[in-house]
């Protein structure tokens, strides 16, 4: 009885010392923010560690990435924290749906990559065709429904993560190197490559192929007029009717099958992508290309519908993001965070010079689960994190003839 | 957009000797109808008028413009009355489309034909029978999706059947034609669909009467006679019926066209999710008119050939 009395009490003084210790959220019981996003950003560690420091429990809502969209145009009480692609902004700002986020109440807003917020890296401009993100990052007033052209307190999107996408390829069954987006077409190739049939990513795609073959420039790659668009569309048209590609790919698996089983040797491709097929024991390079990347960047909006306790645990969160932890876990991975010095400070030094400096890695690189991703020595594709984001060419973007495009897509598959 | 086709042409094909056999005499069989008739208002009518009123508004980028616009449909058969490139992107897609349907059916009814003429007719015993039709409906334990993506390794340019074609020396380079083709698109469908004609032909072919079959082989009948004169005539509503489900199925389709053909295949159904993912709403319900418009009046010659209703 008098033992157990005892630890009764320390347990009780311990609650309190916790309660007093915790942020207000927690002492007035959980706050659960329902996160709608695509599967690849929602990390059941993040989720663990949230819970742990913030005590705010992640309800995570994997959609497709047009699904993504679609929710937060038509059913935007349907959550609470919106993580999407800077590109989607052109089509959900206007509705309205989305509130400009205070950048009074970001503690790093400041420290955000000059990537987002000047569209420069190194002091250095890079490219800015399509829907770069500084484009898009801020709103003049917090319900405004169009962008600002410069910097305002009101944020669209506090970004998470983002990266720059090139061609995969089989270097064991291609055996020369690959330098150029042309050689997407080239007929060697011939019924071995493919492109993703997502309209909007698969036409810039094509035009980095366009541009490579020196039959057009493009003003804007993510801007076409219809002029090129016709172009673009009658290039792969072509070079569908002439078999070149064996399939096209809607999904990340599908694009690792279709790379792993050899049906293809060349194909656009994404960065996690690649690792999986590298983690099948097949052989497969993220081959960075002499004319660039395209670029593509996610991050976190609210809705116009939040307030209260839920709006300050959003803010939380959002601050806890770029606090660190998440950002070095995410570099981890392969993709970039938006806040490199806290991300730098969770990170090891073997692995920042590995993953951001380009550097051969020192020791082993070991995934999130301590499986070993690369061994000493290896260089990560594409070099330091300025080489890599430096060359970037293009955004993902939407067009200001999207339907006109989408259009002419389906006339593709159907050729 | 498969799940809206079903939805779509099955109730209807269902509804119809509902709504004949309604007999004219007191209320009661109003009442007893009422609850089904709700159902179909709510969740077909309702839909299906939802769906026609759209098809006529405008849309943007994010946003559903109510009005009375001949856009859609315009911007669906722009170009249609030019010949000279090989018609017009939609009536590409649905000759695509035709074609695979026709394809499919033309294997699938034979095919499902024979397996339940061997059910019916040959297979003696009522309990092995029907472990035998169980069997058939195995697969379907596991999902439509899965079965048609265990073709992929199997028939790949380094999958077995590549393989096995090289060790026997049949060929002297992997074949690229039995995958991300037509070829391995009605392969696929014929895996997935046959059964939809098995079990309404076996139907059909257990209600036969066997003293007909008696009376014309006493009448001197060969086997192909009595197949061809007796057993295909009585057998022609599960036929038909089972012809109008492997096609409303195909054409309803672009999941298995797009895994199997390697998205480089056109469909309607395809055309359909495009749009409804770039959130043209209005243009996607156009198609889907157009589609429903199409199919209905193909069930309409099918039933032509067949009166159903009457052999039911």
């Amino acid at each position: 009885m008098d033992q157990t009395g005892k630890i009764g009490r320390r347990f009780l003084l311990a609650g309190a010392a916790a309660g007093l210790a915790a942020p207000a959220v927690q002492a007035q019981g959980a706050v659960t923010l329902r996160y709608v996003g695509t599967a690849v950003n929602q990390h059941q560690g993040i989720k663990e560690k949230v819970r742990q420091d913030l005590g705010i429990t992640l309800d995570y809502i994997p959609v497709t990435s047009d699904d993504v969209v679609r929710r937060a145009v038509t059913q935007p009480n349907s959550f609470d924290i919106l993580d999407s692609e800077y590109w989607m902004l052109k089509k959900i700002i206007p509705s309205g749906n989305l509130v400009g986020m205070d950048a009074n109440r970001i503690k790093l807003v400041n420290e955000l990559t000059p990537i987002f917020t000047r569209g420069e890296i190194g002091g250095r401009k890079i490219g800015l065709q399509g829907t770069a993100p500084s484009k898009v990052m801020y709103l003049p007033q917090q319900n405004a429904r169009s962008f600002a052209n410069e910097p305002t307190r009101w944020l669209t999107l506090i970004p998470t993560t983002y990266n720059a996408d090139t061609l995969g390829i089989r270097p064991d069954r291609i055996g020369r190197p690959i330098e150029s987006w042309a050689e997407l077409l080239n007929p060697e190739f011939k019924g071995k490559a493919s492109i993703l049939n997502i309209p909007s990513i698969g036409i810039m795609d094509a035009a980095m192929v366009v541009e490579a073959l020196g039959q057009h420039k493009y003003a804007d790659k993510g801007n076409m007029t219809r002029a090129e668009i016709d172009l673009t569309m009658r290039v792969l048209t072509e070079a569908k009717r002439a078999g070149q590609f064996r399939a096209f790919w809607k999904d990340f698996n599908e694009s690792v099958n279709l790379m792993a089983s050899g049906e293809t040797v060349i194909q656009s491709m994404w960065s996690p992508a690649v690792t999986a097929v590298r983690s099948k024991g097949v052989p497969c390079v993220y081959q960075p290309l002499k004319e660039g990347y395209r670029a593509w960047a996610a991050g976190f909006g609210l809705p116009k519908t939040l307030t209260g306790r839920k709006l300050d645990a959003a803010y939380d969160f959002i601050n806890w993001f770029l606090s660190g932890w998440a950002g070095a876990f995410l570099n981890r991975q392969g993709y970039y965070s938006a806040v490199l010095s806290t991300a730098q400070a969770q990170m090891q030094g073997y692995e920042w010079d590995y993953w951001m400096l380009g550097k051969p890695a020192a020791q082993d690189i070991k995934a999130p689960d301590g499986t070993v991703m690369e061994k000493a020595g290896a260089v990560r594709d594409g070099g330091s994190y300025e080489a890599r984001m430096g060359a970037v060419a293009c955004w993902n973007a939407v067009m200001d003839e999207n339907d006109y495009m989408v259009r002419k897509w389906n006339e593709f598959i159907a050729a | 957009m498969t799940a809206q086709a079903e939805s779509v042409a099955v109730p209807a094909a269902q509804a119809a000797p509902v709504a004949a056999a309604a007999p004219p005499a007191g209320r009661a069989p109003l009442w007893q109808a009422t609850p089904l008739g709700l159902v179909l208002l709510l969740f077909f009518i309702l839909p299906l008028i939802a769906t026609a009123v759209v098809s006529f508004w405008d849309y943007t980028e994010y946003s559903l413009v109510p009005d009375l616009t001949l856009r859609n449909y315009r911007e669906m058969f722009e170009g249609c009355a030019d010949f000279s490139s090989g018609g017009c992107t939609t009536l590409r897609t649905y000759l695509s489309t035709f074609r695979l349907c026709a394809e499919v059916a033309l294997v699938t009814v034979p095919l499902g034909f024979l397996v339940a003429y061997f059910l019916a007719f040959h297979v003696r015993g009522e309990g092995v029978r029907m472990a035998l039709f169980l069997l058939c409906t195995a697969p379907f334990l596991t999902s439509n999706v899965i079965r048609m993506i265990s073709w992929i390794p199997l028939l790949g340019r380094e999958g077995a059947v590549n393989q096995a074609l090289l060790a026997l020396r049949v060929v002297d380079q992997p074949q690229d034609w039995l995958l991300f083709s037509e070829f391995s698109v009605v392969l696929a469908f014929i895996h997935l669909y046959t059964l939809f004609v098995v079990v309404p032909v076996f139907n059909s072919l257990m209600r036969i009467d066997r003293r007909l079959i008696e009376a014309a082989r006493d009448a001197g009948a060969s086997g192909w006679q009595i197949l061809w004169h007796v057993v295909i005539p009585l057998a022609k509503p599960g036929i038909v019926i089972g012809a109008i489900f492997v096609i409303v199925l195909v054409m309803g389709d672009f999941v298995t066209i797009g895994v199997m053909g390697g998205q480089q295949i056109a469909s309607v159904g395809k055309v359909i999710q495009v749009q409804m993912s770039y959130l043209q709403f209005p243009a996607a319900a156009a198609q889907a008119m157009v589609l429903l418009a199409l199919v209905l009046l193909m069930i309409a010659v099918l039933t032509k050939l067949v009166d159903i209703r009457r052999e039911l």
